[in-house]
């Protein structure tokens, strides 16, 4: 344990430094908007659905009940198959955050392996993986994710996986750089030369220094997931059993509601989408402003 | 311009690259998604004998290695196969809806480029004013927007509401045109919609990559000294300035060329322009494999291609890269 002890230069105590930028952010005023979008979709994706559940089974008993404009009975009208699509809209907040959010946490998983192993292994280690990053960041991501979720399926499951799984090179790229910095610091050199093994130096040493930067891009990966999990499912490859906001759109726009005007069907998943995904883009993009070494200070 | 060992390295990982992608594309259509026959039959209640000769037909009676050097020989023929659906060779397909496609993505990266630019310049040029920091959130909110969302409104509020633009196809279908002029314009009306959509939502990066390279640009010393030589302005920022914030602009650019395939696919379903994002939704729906094959592989390469592309411009443009 002796090991801890050594003085760090760069790392001040981790809850002050959570604390310090927490205000940071507040006092961003895009910041501030990111993380107020973001509670208000919490809110609404935790409680909306408990207290105005979603029977996807309760279809219209007659054409009338088709497509129709909001009332006071539905809030926001009706879908092609006479079903409330504010209830509809709330249930999909859950389907498209969950995806988002699962399909991010193995992106991140993969890219910071990755760009830890690089980082600290120069060599052929480095070179392989970085071979493989590069070759999965020229590939086209939308028709890459289109092959792999038609030919595999259209589970919840495996559109997280094929969204996960093509979502981390960027992430590895800068998990890498940096640790290829923090590897030749002083306190690094110091530790590994009182002995202390590969796994420690990086596990105690270097990915507590990385954290605040991958957490900083997991922020706007969640972005993007949630986007190629909606644009997935508009074009037809979505779960048909849990309708996501994506899913919805594919209904309305194969239903014909936007040339039938039928507005209140099509408006609400999209600003769904384009709300959460803002959220979570002003409030990265904050972070990484002041999380980034690279950005940190300028304007 | 260049020296021959780079170019020769570059030859080299370009091929490896190729090579990477037309054997990944092998894999993941031939071999992943188990016995092909069962997508081609598209029914599992065959007679042996049917079996047995669609099997030959298509070659799946050799071995794997075999069938990938009849893959390979084919691609080298520009063979992609034979369509389920249309039941014409794909490389027919492709080749009436590849046009399409580029007249889009021509004109709408044009407007990107010009706009995207001009408006970075026009914030990072008023750093910390209000039309900067307006400039960036209105770039962060188009960002945001899902492609084939904006798409659908842009049909609701101008086509179906205000019936300003025609919704779908590259031409009014039956029209008879009096002269090349009357063509043109409808085709231009045509592909208004789609542009403006692709425009809306993938200018934002550019705005945001072009502001903050000529931000950091104009922190330089060689920009106080034209200042001090007492320069316009103007000047300043274009000749002095804008010329050095490109560079990261064109590396940007590559990224842009991945995304923009992207946007296409969407942009062509919404407004059914026959180009081959359309092909590939399409080609979704009916489960139309040697059609999705194809346009992922012509995809992919054009990604990479552009990549070389903007690597081989960096060099000419930038002699610091040159020199190392």
């Amino acid at each position: 344990m002796a090991i801890a002890q050594i003085p760090l230069e760069d790392r001040p105590g981790a809850r002050a430094a959570l604390r310090r930028n927490w205000n940071l952010v507040w006092a961003d005023p895009l910041g501030r908007v990111g993380v107020v979008l973001l509670a208000a979709i919490a809110v609404i994706a935790v409680f909306g659905p408990m207290l105005f559940p979603f029977n996807p089974q309760a279809v219209g008993r007659t054409a009338a009940d088709i497509l129709r404009p909001p009332s006071a009975h539905h809030w926001l009208g009706t879908d092609e198959l006479g079903r409330d699509v504010f209830r509809a809209t709330l249930s999909g907040s859950r389907i498209s955050l969950l995806v988002g959010l699962l399909a991010t946490a193995i992106s991140i998983l993969v890219g910071a392996v990755t760009g830890l192993v690089a980082g600290y292994y120069p060599g052929w280690p480095d070179s392989v993986l970085m071979r493989i990053t590069d070759f999965f960041l020229v590939m086209p991501t939308l028709p890459l994710v289109i092959a792999l979720a038609a030919l595999f399926g259209q589970s919840l499951g495996i559109i997280v996986l094929v969204i996960g799984l093509t979502g981390w090179p960027s992430t590895a790229r800068i998990v890498r750089s940096q640790v290829l910095s923090l590897r030749e610091r002083q306190f690094v050199v110091r530790i590994r030369s009182l002995g202390a093994t590969d796994l420690r130096i990086v596990g105690s040493h270097i990915l507590p220094n990385v954290l605040p930067l991958i957490f900083a891009n997991t922020v706007l990966v969640i972005a993007g997931s949630i986007l190629s999990e909606a644009t997935l499912a508009f074009l037809g490859l979505g779960d048909p059993v849990h309708v996501s906001w994506g899913t919805m759109l594919h209904f309305a726009f194969v239903s014909g509601a936007t040339g039938r005007g039928a507005w209140w069907y099509f408006l609400p998943p999209g600003f769904g989408i384009v709300l959460v995904v803002l959220g979570f883009t002003l409030f990265g993009h904050t972070l990484d402003r002041i999380l980034n070494p690279r950005l940190r200070g300028r304007g | 311009m260049f020296r021959a060992s780079y170019l020769a390295r570059k030859a080299g990982q370009l091929a490896i690259t190729l090579f990477a992608v037309v054997t990944f594309n092998f894999v993941l259509f031939r071999v992943l998604p188990g016995d092909p026959l069962q997508l081609i039959a598209r029914s599992g209640h065959l007679p042996p004998e049917a079996l047995a000769r669609l099997r030959a037909l298509f070659g799946l009676d050799r071995s794997l290695p075999v069938q990938y050097w009849y893959y390979l020989r084919n691609l080298a023929h520009g063979q992609f196969g034979f369509s389920f659906t249309y039941r014409r060779p794909v490389s027919s397909i492709l080749a009436e809806r590849m046009t399409n496609t580029i007249i889009l993505l021509g004109a709408a990266t044009i407007f990107i480029v010009l706009l995207g630019v001009g408006l970075g310049v026009f914030a990072a040029a008023r750093r910390g004013s209000r039309a900067d920091s307006e400039t960036v959130v209105t770039a962060l909110i188009f960002w945001s927007l899902p492609t084939f969302w904006t798409g659908m409104i842009l049909v609701f509020l101008l086509g179906v509401w205000l019936h300003a633009f025609p919704i779908s196809g590259i031409t009014t279908p039956g029209a008879a045109y009096s002269s090349w002029w009357d063509q043109t314009t409808d085709v231009v009306s045509h592909i208004f919609l789609p542009t403006v959509t692709l425009a809306l939502v993938d200018i934002g990066q550019f705005i945001l990559i072009t502001r903050s390279s000529l931000v950091d640009v104009l922190t330089e010393d060689f920009i106080l000294t034209a200042k001090a030589k007492g320069l316009s302005r103007r000047n300043v920022v274009w000749r002095h300035g804008v010329r050095n914030a490109l560079l990261p602009v064109i590396t940007a650019s590559a990224l842009y060329i991945s995304l923009v395939v992207g946007g296409a696919i969407q942009v062509e379903t919404v407004f059914s322009w026959p180009g081959m994002g359309r092909l590939i939704y399409d080609a979704v729906l009916r489960r139309d494999y040697p059609i999705l094959e194809a346009c992922f592989l012509i995809f992919a390469v054009t990604v990479i291609l552009a990549n070389l592309a903007s690597d081989l411009l960096y060099q000419v443009l930038d002699p610091r890269v040159r020199e190392a």
